[in-house]
């Protein structure tokens, strides 16, 4: 049962990536996006962290995915995209990443073969993960205010336009 | 039982993707969901980690991560908004102020 979902769940999730470099159209892009981010929350509940598969979804899927659908919706491209001139940008881009794809698999093959067996980790409960932000990671976690400060106040002034135009 | 590495092809497979996705499109948006399809490999492989290694610590490094993802793609479609106002055009191919 859990095999099933997990191969389901992958195979979902790979498509839904390919359908998005596939498609020419951004807004469904961006929806394919939020069936392939849905699909890697499944994967993040399935390895025992339900916290962080409902975060996915809630400011992945939810939050980002609206942020972008918003953008596109207001930069609109009337004639669609025009496809690619040059082809042979494409045929290196491919070729490099399934090098590095390969090389990466090699990499995997050496690393993880002790390992193999995995322990049976415990359950990432919320309570847990909250217990730890604020003993062992609170400097992090006060940092990142400061930060989403820092973007909330930057795309604010970056957007505006000028009174005086 | 799903062996880890089972986890580990599937977030390796979604980099790479994101990868072409990223050097094959030529509009600014999709670029950018191929760097958050990135950021969402890197995500599963942390995990997996976490939970091979029994241990919390993973999971509240995706946190972090999807936090700076969040602001980051607020930032970015502010300068994608911008470029677009600037060239009408958010293709790469247009944009080439700093061509000599």
């Amino acid at each position: 049962m859990e095999l099933f979902l997990f191969i389901l769940l992958s195979i979902l999730c790979i498509g839904a990536v390919l359908g998005m470099i596939i498609v020419n159209n951004q807004a469904y892009s961006a929806l394919f996006l939020v069936l392939a981010f849905s699909c890697t929350a499944g994967l993040f509940a399935l390895l025992d962290a339900p916290f962080i598969a409902v975060v996915q979804i809630i400011i992945y899927a939810g939050a980002i995915l609206v942020l972008f659908i918003f953008v596109i919706m207001m930069v609109d491209i009337k004639e669609g995209l025009t496809p690619e001139k040059k082809k042979w940008t494409m045929a290196l881009a491919c070729i490099l990443a399934v090098v590095l794809l390969i090389e990466l698999l090699v990499a995997l093959k050496s690393a993880l073969s002790p390992m193999a067996t995995s322990v049976s980790g415990q359950a990432g409960n919320a309570s847990e993960i909250g217990h730890l932000l604020f003993t062992k990671y609170l400097y992090p976690f006060e940092i990142t205010s400061v930060l989403i400060i820092a973007a909330m106040v930057g795309a604010i002034v970056l957007v505006k336009k000028k009174d005086s135009e | 039982m799903i062996p880890p590495t089972y986890y580990l092809v599937v977030s390796i497979i979604l980099f790479v993707l994101g990868i072409i996705g990223f050097f094959i499109k030529k509009d600014l948006i999709t670029q950018f969901l191929s760097v958050e399809v990135m950021l969402n490999a890197a995500n599963l492989a942390f995990i997996t980690f976490a939970h091979s290694a029994g241990s919390l610590d993973g999971q509240i490094i995706v946190f972090f991560v999807i936090t700076v993802a969040a602001a980051e793609a607020a930032i970015g479609l502010a300068i994608i908004l911008l470029v677009y106002r600037k060239h009408k055009s958010i293709k790469t191919e247009d944009i080439h102020l700093m061509k000599g």
